[in-house]
């Protein structure tokens, strides 16, 4: 049998990849949305749903960012509330381990895994800004440096409040007229991060442990994801990028014991369709506009010169000024991160070489969607991806709310089930079953 | 005659103690979905206000303060809030009000949990606050020093004084939850082609509240949910508790034993909200009682005799054991005292929830005291309560 692919379908974000000004872009908060996106991706039977997370509203020079999409539901609450309209798609959360508590992430991400039978996945993510601190009770008090030993920790410790409930434990036998076992949930944790002990509330969810997935990139996040995670949620997604993402990541596994396919490596994409090539290359170029606007254009410029630059003109050619290099505009997403001089000699070198707008750049310096073609090329190309070690699977993340996966589902998910590369229905209940994870590890396997 | 309120207190097996081994009990099934789908759905073909879920921060024990080590009875609880989320898709009428505690979560993530359950409800949030002063609670979080309480210094002035302060972060708590609801104006999504603009906004709000335990900047990263502001209730017992409730709620849950005692409570109830400066409307009072329904007179107490004698019920709550006739002369006989209803606790799971919905329901609306079914579609509208402005806006018409 070749490689199976694995998919997931990301519910479009608080991100300027999300086109609102498309007619047929819905509500973002409605919760007939969530279940358009869910009851689509469960129809083409999609390994799992997954939410983003962002605990602090944007902001650009101060003031709220008002130009992408924002409004989002608690995740963990709107996934309680799928799996009640879908039976069988894994329901994926990402939950900060910053400014959360392990007994309570651990126990409602145990109830959500009893709540869709065995359904449940955590992205767990780190942050460590004062900025999303302002929102919670420890502000933001955490080092850079601490970010992965807290998340790996916190990790731990959730474990062990899962395992302190055997699958035995739950009797429930009136006849003995014994409902638990003695001191089922008892835990102790000691450590540098946590210390804390007592009785966890929730008997061990379907899964024993939910799917854990983990998107961090950096030689650390590698290793975390190594050690402790069942799916990357990865940014590799050329075919070169991917295969040597891949080959690391990969190559890690063997000094946990773990073996290559106790970890799926998903990284996030984009597509388009179209009825021939050219018909899909204009669709994509049109949608990059769309999630560029003028004003988009400007902010993005804005947040590597580090400056106001409202007074320049979209249409017109880049900034004349240089990059304020001490400077931070943008709050509440992911800094960039690169050499700002340098990104900034490039773009003009760029923008002159091809003579493009402030606008024109912007559109070329965002990413350009991952598959763009005919449903048969977009699936010839997913399947290449998976089948020379590129990826496991990807994490499809649309346009268009709730509607921007309709038509992956639609044309490109059978081909792949005609070539015998995705499955045709689930095998099994749990989302564990659709990855192809065995049973969660014991606390001596993940030691 | 108006209509009395109903709510249906959902939790475990029921809330007698020896419940789970009943014949009709499902106690393997406590963690699984169908079993809470299948409670809330028949609380709603009654067309009862609510239902509430239980929740807790450490496993149900016989002793308030500490764990026990029985292994006789239920423990374990789902998260209440995901539950009652779960339940919402299952339903469409009836209110659903979790139990969320205050001492030990983040403002922030409470906000947008009951923010969200109201969306996915379409307008049938509510959440029922709760503090925690056990040192066992504490030590899953590891996070805060607390008084260690032994039932003899319950009443010691420095048990007193740490209650009292558990009580003013809860009302901290619910007052975050507020600002947060309102901290997106109900039209700051504008989707404005020609601006570029998605939000305005300045309908957006930092709440910038400041409180002895925590400070909260927002806004929310969740629009204002459906009823503006989703229905905040208490369970009281006594005066702290009552003047949070009437600080800080819509509803109140009180412990009355007799007609007597519910007008003494009802009092002190009306007393706590003239000394905390209540505006607006006056509390809801519904009385809890946990109730045994069976259709031969004398059953539902020989029942409960029987069910004592495996393992006593101990209960804040008053008890009622009767046909539907009896229990109805009951409810009808204290409302007189000032009560607008009553939040029953179902003994048995599921056989005293049918008691209510096929027998007591049926019974108090042949004497006019109970709805035939559902008229208003958002929870706050069934306590009557408007769908408030918002307290942000500057602007006039952002109700819709």
């Amino acid at each position: 049998m070749p490689k199976q692919i694995h998919l997931a379908a990301h519910f479009p974000g608080v991100n300027n990849t999300t086109v609102w000004s498309d007619p047929r872009s819905g509500s973002q908060i409605d919760f007939a949305s969530f279940v358009h996106l869910a009851r689509t991706a469960e129809r083409a039977k999609f390994d799992f749903f997954f939410l983003a997370e962002g605990l602090r509203l944007r902001e650009l020079k101060g003031r709220i960012h008002d130009l992408d999409v924002a409004g989002r539901p608690e995740s963990l609450t709107v996934l309680a509330a799928l799996a009640a309209v879908t039976t069988r798609l894994g329901l994926a959360a990402t939950v900060n381990s910053t400014f959360n508590e392990p007994y309570e992430v651990a126990r409602r991400l145990a109830t959500l895994d009893h709540l869709s039978e065995g359904r449940a996945a955590w992205n767990v993510v780190t942050s460590y800004d004062a900025f999303t601190g302002e929102n919670f009770r420890r502000g933001g008090f955490l080092d850079e440096a601490d970010r992965y030993t807290r998340a790996a920790e916190f990790l731990h410790t959730a474990r062990e409040l899962w395992d302190s409930w055997s699958a035995a434990d739950l009797v429930a036998d009136p006849a003995e007229g014994r409902f638990v076992r003695e001191d089922a949930g008892a835990f102790r944790h000691e450590g540098q991060h946590f210390a804390i002990q007592g009785r966890f509330t929730t008997p061990r969810g379907p899964q024993g442990h939910p799917v854990i997935i983990q998107a961090g990139d950096s030689d650390e996040g590698r290793e975390f994801a190594a050690r402790d995670a069942d799916v990357i949620f990865s940014r590799h997604s050329t075919l070169e990028d991917g295969r040597a993402f891949y080959k690391d990541v990969k190559s890690r596994l063997a000094k946990y014991g773990r073996r290559p396919a106790d970890l799926k490596i998903m990284p996030a994409v984009t597509y388009v369709l179209g009825d021939s090539e050219r018909d899909a290359a204009e669709r994509a170029a049109e949608i990059r506009r769309a999630q560029v606007s003028p004003q988009n254009a400007l902010a993005f410029l804005e947040a590597v010169w580090g400056r106001d630059l409202s007074g320049y003109d979209p249409d017109g050619p880049l900034p004349d000024v240089e990059p304020d290099l001490a400077g931070g505009v943008s709050k509440g997403r992911a800094q960039f991160r690169g050499d700002r001089s340098e990104t900034v000699r490039r773009w003009r070198e760029l923008a002159e070489d091809r003579g493009l707008s402030i606008r024109e750049l912007a559109i070329e310096a965002t990413s350009r969607q991952t598959f763009v073609g005919t449903a048969r090329t977009v699936a010839d190309r997913i399947d290449e991806f998976v089948q020379t070690d590129a990826a496991d699977g990807f994490v499809f993340v649309p346009h268009l709310t709730p509607g921007g996966l309709d038509d992956l589902a639609e044309h490109v998910v059978p081909l792949l089930q005609e070539k015998g590369v995705f499955r045709a229905d689930y095998t099994g209940p749990t989302l564990r079953d659709h990855l192809g994870l065995g049973p969660a590890r014991t606390p001596e396997e993940t030691a | 005659m108006t209509h009395l309120h109903l709510a249906a207190a959902l939790d475990g097996a029921g809330w007698h103690p020896a419940a789970w081994r009943e014949p009709g009990a499902r106690p393997a099934d406590l963690f699984a979905p169908a079993y809470w789908t299948g409670l809330a759905a028949e609380a709603e073909r009654a067309a009862l206000d609510l239902v509430t879920f239980e929740d807790a921060l450490a496993l149900q024990s016989s002793d308030v303060l500490a764990p026990d080590h029985r292994t006789d009875q239920v423990r374990g609880r789902l998260d209440a809030v995901l539950l009652a989320s779960r339940v919402a898709p299952a339903t469409s009428r009836i209110g659903l009000v979790p139990t969320v505690n205050t001492t030990h979560t983040e403002p922030f993530h409470v906000g947008i949990g009951i923010a969200t359950l109201d969306h996915v409800s379409g307008g049938r949030a509510g959440w029922r606050p709760r503090i925690s002063a056990s040192a066992a609670d504490a030590a899953h979080f590891g996070r805060r020093d607390v008084v260690a309480l032994t039932p003899e210094d319950l009443t010691s002035p420095a048990a007193r004084s740490f209650v009292r302060e558990l009580f003013d972060e809860a009302a901290d708590a619910v007052e975050v939850a507020r600002r947060l609801w309102d901290s997106w104006e109900d039209d700051a999504e504008i989707r404005d082609v020609a601006t570029g603009r998605f939000l305005d906004r300045d309908k957006l709000h930092y709440i910038d509240f400041e409180g002895a335990h925590f400070s909260v900047r927002g806004p929310s990263i969740t629009p204002r949910p459906p009823q503006g502001q989703p229905l905040v209730a208490a369970l009281a017992h006594s005066a702290v508790p009552y003047e949070f409730a009437a600080r800080a709620a819509d509803v109140v849950f009180v412990t009355p034993h007799s007609r007597d005692e519910a007008a003494a409570i009802v009092a002190e109830v009306r007393a706590a909200e003239e000394r905390v400066g209540r505006d607006g409307a006056p509390l809801t009072v519904l009385a809890d009682l946990v109730v045994l329904l069976d259709d031969a007179p004398g059953a539902a107490a020989d029942r409960l005799a029987r069910l004592d004698a495996v393992d006593p019920l101990a209960s804040d709550a008053g008890t009622v054991a009767g046909t539907a006739a009896e229990v109805a002369d009951v409810l009808l006989d204290w409302r007189g005292a000032g009560l607008a209803g009553y939040r029953l606790r179902p003994a048995v799971l599921p056989h005293d929830l049918e008691g209510v919905t096929r027998a007591l329901v049926p019974e108090l609306r042949r004497r006019g005291a109970f709805r035939d079914g559902y008229a208003e579609t958002s929870l706050r509208a069934r306590f009557g309560l408007p769908r408030p402005a918002d307290r942000y806006a500057t602007t006039s018409g952002s109700s819709r």
